[in-house]
């Protein structure tokens, strides 16, 4: 197990080396010079040249690809040239934005995907089995950003059930964790300001943060502007575990050992949960795992439908507006991201599945 | 055809005689038998003419690509070339399509579906219908054109990697690992910010990110083939390396490849129509369905209509390849191969 593990994390370090190398040439392959990029059309030649020199872009490609990796093993990912903001500081307001997203496309996917499945399966050749077959059919044929406007159409205008776009109720306000428990006053020295750094971190997480700070009216606001972005993201997810659970249930209830706990009269609800679930469920494990990657590539379409605050809006808009430092920088935060949670996915499964151990 | 059975007296094995079938003839007969594969290509054939007979542009190409003067007299084919190059106009006119699909009525912008116009105008007054029956050109176009171009480089890359093995396939599998650990959209995202937005360069970007999944099929089943005994023979009789893995290798690995590569066709029209909806993908007057979408979804409130359509069509098509792909799979899977 720890075997696999020190593999598995040594095998990251080509990947992280690929990545760094990737996003650092997507500035130097822009078409032109990208000291004329940044600075735009109307700069005169003095100006470029001295950009050139402070920005080291005349020093040898190796020497300037040093020296990012070191900025950025420092944190620093530059200043968006949109709005001067440092783009490490603008991504930690956003980052939590996209995982409370992916997290509530997660959650949706799973409860409604698996029960669905687990149905289906059940009854065999019913009805149910084949309207959810034909759904999961039409649910990973359907374009994730569609079905996010139809959803804003049909429940947030002409029904007005819930908030068509956006994290919170105008007007509504959140407090920090800072704010709420005074922890400037609690944590003084040299180490408060990073742990209220970090708490405030947290608070971007709002739904963590109202429950924290025991906010139920912000609570309940967040929870219904999360619902229908979740859905739309999650809509693609519920149809493949659906599908998964379906396939990987029917074939474990086909085996002897189902016919035996049923022959020595179980109840049906333990044979399906302690007999055939425990087995059916790798496979979903598995699923579920690689479905979380697409999630966030997903969340970049859904949040630009629910204009929500997150990093795949930021990468969009940013590109659009060839502010380069900040497409950079959230490109590779993405990345890292998604290189962090298939590396959890895959140490998990291995702890889930004492056969995985590695050659 | 007729198949018979025969016992053998000695062990009782039944086998089959007859004429041999083809692995392919096998499979086509197969998948007719699939009736959701059927579904499948239905919908891709509606869609294909609705591509090539949208207006008559792509009937007006066999005269503007042989630019010959006929003579009055022509005979045979000749004579029928050219009474088709009277046929076709000089200018693209709508054939299937009812209206220009670039033309605009200003003043009947975001008008609801009616008699003259089927599924509307949009917002600025173009017909609904003609752009979408035009967008299956960019759909089809971009779809199996990125998978194409995608099989071609993964597919060669797959070979070289688990036919020489060792350093080569090292260097080109952690290569293929580098760009997995993007997802697939972002990846995409960059490549068309540095290329700049349009059409081709949406084509170049979602055919390179899907370049290591064919490589890795590839990769997966040359190293089974080339353990096989008829490739020992191939390397016996002294066959060179490289018409070895042309003529031996390769055609075996083509099923994986036929199934995923039209399954990847529905990934790329989704992610095509995904970066044109951003504004990353066809530029503006083009007809693109998730540009329309892009475009329209301003007036979602005010006339569902723009948006509702040009979205069930991109569904159509998707679903189309999913269940053509799955048949496919169904029906060119060795495994299944029991009857």
């Amino acid at each position: 197990m720890t075997r696999y593990i020190v593999q598995r994390l040594a095998m990251l370090i080509p990947v992280l080396i690929g990545i760094s190398v990737v996003t650092f040439s997507m500035l130097r392959l822009i078409p032109g010079d990208p000291a004329t990029v940044m600075l735009g059309e109307h700069a005169t030649i003095e100006q470029i040249e001295d950009f050139r020199e402070r920005m080291g872009l005349n020093d040898p490609i190796y020497i300037q690809y040093l020296r990012y990796l070191q900025s950025v093993m420092r944190g620093d990912l530059g200043r968006s040239s949109l709005t001067q903001e440092w783009v490490i500081v603008e991504l930690g307001q956003r980052l939590p934005a996209t995982l409370e997203l992916t997290l509530g496309a997660m959650f949706i996917a799973c409860t409604v995907g698996i029960l669905a499945g687990v149905i289906a399966a059940y009854y065999h050749n019913s009805f149910f089995d084949l309207a959810t077959m034909v759904g999961a059919l039409i649910g990973v044929s359907m374009p994730v950003f569609w079905l996010g406007l139809i959803l804003m159409y049909i429940f947030g205008f002409k029904l007005k059930l819930l908030p068509p776009s956006a994290r919170m109720t105008v007007g509504v306000e959140l407090q920090t964790l800072n704010e709420a428990y005074h922890l400037d006053q609690i944590l003084s020295g040299p180490w408060g300001t990073p742990v209220i750094a970090f708490t405030d971190f947290l608070s971007q997480f709002y739904l963590l943060a109202s429950i924290l700070t025991g906010d139920w009216k912000a609570l309940l606001d967040v929870l219904k502007h999360l619902v229908l972005p979740s859905v739309a993201l999650g809509s693609i997810s519920v149809a493949i575990i659906a599908r998964m659970t379906r396939s990987s249930l029917l074939e474990v209830l086909g085996e002897d050992y189902v016919r035996t706990a049923r022959a020595k009269g179980l109840r049906e609800r333990a044979v399906l949960t302690k007999h055939a679930m425990k087995n059916a469920f790798l496979p979903i494990i598995t699923v579920i795992g690689l479905q979380f990657g697409g999630l966030l590539a997903g969340a970049i379409l859904t949040e630009t439908i629910f204009s929500w605050p997150g990093m795949g809006r930021l990468v969009v808009n940013r590109i659009l507006a060839r502010d380069y430092p900040s497409v950079q920088g959230s490109v590779l935060a993405i990345a890292l991201v998604f290189v962090f949670v298939n590396l959890m996915v895959d140490i998990s499964y291995a702890y889930l599945d004492p056969r995985i151990h590695y050659e | 055809m007729p198949v018979t059975t025969a016992e053998t007296a000695a062990g009782g094995f039944r086998f089959r005689t007859g004429k041999p079938t083809s692995l392919w003839r096998d499979a086509w007969r197969r998948l007719l038998r699939n009736k959701l594969a059927i579904v499948g290509m239905v919908v891709l054939g509606i869609f294909l003419v609705m591509a090539v007979a949208a207006d008559n542009y792509l009937l007006l190409l066999p005269r503007t690509l042989f630019k010959v003067e006929l003579a009055e007299d022509a005979t045979g084919p000749l004579a029928f070339l050219r009474a088709w190059g009277e046929l076709t106009a000089k200018q693209a006119t709508p054939l299937l399509a009812p209206y220009n699909p670039y033309k605009q009525e200003l003043v009947r912008r975001r008008e609801a579906p009616s008699r003259e116009y089927l599924l509307g105008l949009d917002e600025t007054g173009r017909d609904m219908l003609s752009r979408i029956i035009h967008g299956s050109r960019a759909s089809l176009q971009v779809g199996v054109g990125s998978v194409s171009f995608a099989i071609v480089i993964g597919a060669l890359m797959g070979a070289v990697a688990g036919f020489l093995g060792r350093w080569v396939d090292n260097l080109i599998m952690r290569l293929m690992d580098i760009m997995l650990a993007f997802p697939a959209m972002l990846l995409a995202i960059a490549i068309v910010s540095i290329l700049g937005p349009g059409l081709m360069n949406m084509l170049y970007a979602i055919a390179i990110v899907s370049v290591p999944i064919y490589a890795r099929i590839v990769r997966a089943s040359v190293l089974s083939v080339r353990e096989q005994d008829y490739i020992l023979a191939a390397r016996c009789i002294g066959v060179p390396p490289l018409r070895m893995l042309f003529r031996n290798v390769l055609p075996n690995c083509l099923t994986p490849l036929i199934v995923q590569g039209t399954l990847g066709i529905a990934t790329a029209i989704l992610n095509a129509a995904g970066l044109s909806f951003l504004g990353l993908g066809a530029r503006p007057p083009k007809a693109e369905w998730g540009a329309m979408l892009g475009r329209g979804r301003g007036s979602i409130f005010t006339a569902p209509h723009i948006v509702i359509f040009p979205g069930i069509t991109i569904m159509l098509m998707v679903l189309g390849f999913n269940l053509l792909g799955d048949g496919l799979r169904d029906s060119l899977d060795p495994r299944l191969r029991i009857d």
